[in-house]
């Protein structure tokens, strides 16, 4: 198996969506595209997933929520029940609603915070980290496919450069 | 180009003959340039505004509260005026980046990153003045809930100021990651495009080795709505709890129902106004006028022009709701403020915030660059007696008219004021200086939609 990718780079968003549909329709592998912003519908077109990642916010937002609770009846009625102004805390139900605004920032807290951490660890983002990008241009003005090289070579570069690329590169992938 | 389609009525919000590259090279422009003259006088000031702040600061924590012009009667004066009014200043930026994101208003791409910064420095600001006024703040960590062994009980969760403490510490920290989230695709454009290699490394640092998948856009536009979901309500919530503050308190003028929803319409009020004071210089020294255009400025007057309204509406039902409870102390307290000693606090708010908003019902006059910068000042200023006549002039007078008595600052107060004015200036100088201060990214996703270019050349084939 070969390690070869070929690097198609576009000037235009459109042009590359194009692209991407006739690759996948001669059935050649994309690696992956690299977009200097997020382009509609790209990733459909990719044929990638979805992501799951507002499904994880849910459930760190239930995970904040029931923290909230249990730290809450635990530190006011369970370990040092006090009477404040006359009204006693000795039961979580009847405290309930003043524990409410408490519980609604816990879950934001925790819903927010832990979706975004997920989302740096599955995108392998974090500060110290090398960029990966092939080209420097990916960030400003080019967009870059980058497609497996699995058989004839020399057919897929002569098919890509069909597809309106502005630039072609051959390398082994890192 | 049929997948851009955007409704011919609608105006460009990206002028002249833009390119995905002048976006780049004009966003990265003022970080890649070097300061002028101008910038550096601001910065001065700001500096020497913000270390006359530290002075007052540590004057206050060195001798005490009693160097301010707090007394018996009146306990919270110009710390939590201020207090408020940053917070208040702080709601603007969540509320174009979430809840512009939500009604999928393209306009919030302009002006989304310099108003989620102006937010975060301002609820910085806002979070010092409770600190401060604790006194003993080297005991400011008993607001967390820690156990007894830290030489606290556990916190009072019942209490409004500790949710407070709760509500504003997950604004402050929600907003920082949404604001650093939308940054990273920026930084990476400055990263890659940086010469020298110290830049380079710091953008590469900041950027966190970001590169633009198809996959990481893909969760990065997920991320961003689900945060945006979370911070509407969250936005919301944060000036319902600080209108708490006072609502749960059984002090005339404070104890009412209508607060939740007057707090956060101010809130939104005097944000907008400090958004539109920092944009429209920003536009002109940093020449963005491509971006953030006469239209977005016009879209921010409508909105003051309404979140002013409204907070009129519930001024005059505060005063109703006073006449008609048949409460001669909440009958007294709202009489005293329209017409007691501090009734020209009261006049300049009732005609800063409900009549000068009433002005952008005009199309020129909304539309004029320095009507709406005069009007935000005014905003700004009208805003911050609003909070000083809820809080004084509720308090000065209570029940007991032998304590009655009347709040005026010394210069420490006006000190740690003006300090944190000068703070957050030198924060917001030192951003538009070092930060993609217009989220690049997404302007260039709606550039082929709402580009003036792009729009003159679709709709020319329609005629």
């Amino acid at each position: 198996m070969s390690n070869k990718v070929v690097q198609a780079m576009y000037n235009d968003d459109d042009i590359l969506m194009d692209a991407v549909k006739e690759v996948r329709a001669a059935n050649y592998h994309i690696e992956e595209v690299y977009t200097p912003f997020p382009v509609h519908g790209l990733d459909k077109a990719m044929g990638l997933k979805g992501t799951r990642i507002a499904i994880t916010a849910f459930l760190y937002g239930c995970v904040g929520l029931v923290f909230s609770i249990w730290m809450m009846d635990y530190m006011m009625i369970k370990d040092w029940p006090q009477d404040i102004g006359g009204k006693p805390s000795f039961t979580f139900i009847q405290n309930m609603p003043a524990f409410v605004p408490i519980m609604f920032e816990m879950t934001v807290f925790f819903a927010a915070h832990l979706m975004v951490i997920t989302f740096y660890m599955r995108s392998r983002l974090w500060p110290f980290k090398e960029a990966e990008n092939p080209d420097p241009r990916t960030t400003d003005d080019m967009f870059v496919m980058e497609v497996i090289v699995d058989g004839n070579e020399e057919e897929l570069v002569a098919f890509l450069k069909k597809t309106g690329t502005v630039e072609i590169k051959v390398t082994e992938k890192h | 180009m049929s997948s851009h389609y955007e409704a011919p009525i609608r105006r460009p919000l990206i002028i002249g003959d833009k390119s995905y590259h002048d976006i780049s090279v004009d966003v990265a422009a003022p970080v890649e340039g070097k300061a002028n003259k101008l910038w550096w006088i601001a910065f001065s000031i700001a500096l020497l505004a913000f270390l006359w702040g530290i002075g007052s600061i540590i004057y206050t924590i060195g001798t005490g509260i009693g160097v301010w012009g707090l007394n018996k009667t009146v306990g919270w004066a110009w710390d939590i005026t201020n207090f408020v009014w940053w917070v208040g200043i702080g709601h603007a930026g969540t509320l174009i980046s979430a809840v512009l994101l939500l009604f999928r208003q393209k306009w919030r791409m302009g002006i989304n990153r310099s108003a989620e910064a102006m937010t975060i420095f301002s609820v910085i600001q806002a979070g010092l003045f409770p600190v401060i006024h604790m006194g003993r703040v080297w005991n400011a960590h008993f607001v967390l809930p820690l156990p007894n062994q830290f030489g606290t009980l556990w916190t009072n969760f019942n209490s409004p100021l500790l949710w407070d403490v709760f509500a504003i510490s997950t604004y402050l920290s929600v907003s920082l990651v949404f604001w650093w989230t939308g940054l990273l695709p920026d930084f990476a454009m400055l990263r890659d495009r940086a010469v020298r290699p110290f830049q380079k490394k710091i953008y590469g640092m900041l950027s966190f080795g970001w590169t633009g998948r198809a996959k990481d856009w893909q969760r990065f536009e997920e991320v961003s709505l689900v945060l945006a979901g979370l911070a509407t309500p969250l936005v919301l919530s944060v000036h319902t709890i600080v209108s708490f503050d006072f609502a749960t308190s059984i002090v005339p003028g404070w104890h009412t129902t209508i607060f939740p929803p007057y707090f956060v319409a101010g809130a939104v009020f005097s944000g907008f106004a400090m958004v539109n004071t920092l944009l429209i210089i920003m536009r002109k020294v940093s020449n963005l006028e491509a971006y953030i255009t006469e239209q977005h400025i016009e879209l921010m007057n409508i909105v003051i022009m309404i979140t002013g309204s409204i907070v009129g509406c519930a001024y005059i039902t505060e005063l109703f709701i006073a006449w008609y409870s048949g409460v001669e102390y909440e009958q007294y307290a709202f009489l005293n403020r329209a017409t007691g000693p501090y009734w020209w606090a009261y006049l300049l708010m009732m005609s800063c915030n409900v009549f000068s908003p009433q002005f952008m019902w005009f199309k020129r006059l909304r539309t004029s660059i320095t009507f709406s910068f005069i009007i935000s000042i005014v905003v700004n200023i009208g805003m911050w007696f609003e909070r000083f006549v809820i809080i004084v002039t509720s308090l000065h007078r209570d029940y007991l008219p032998s304590s009655w008595t009347m709040f005026s600052p010394t210069f420490v107060d006006i000190g740690i004021f003006i300090g944190t004015i000068g703070f957050f200036f030198v924060l917001f100088l030192l951003y538009a200086r070092t930060f993609p201060v217009i989220a690049q990214a997404e302007v260039k996703s709606i550039l082929k939609s709402s580009g003036e270019k792009y729009k003159k050349l679709r709709d020319g084939n329609h005629e």
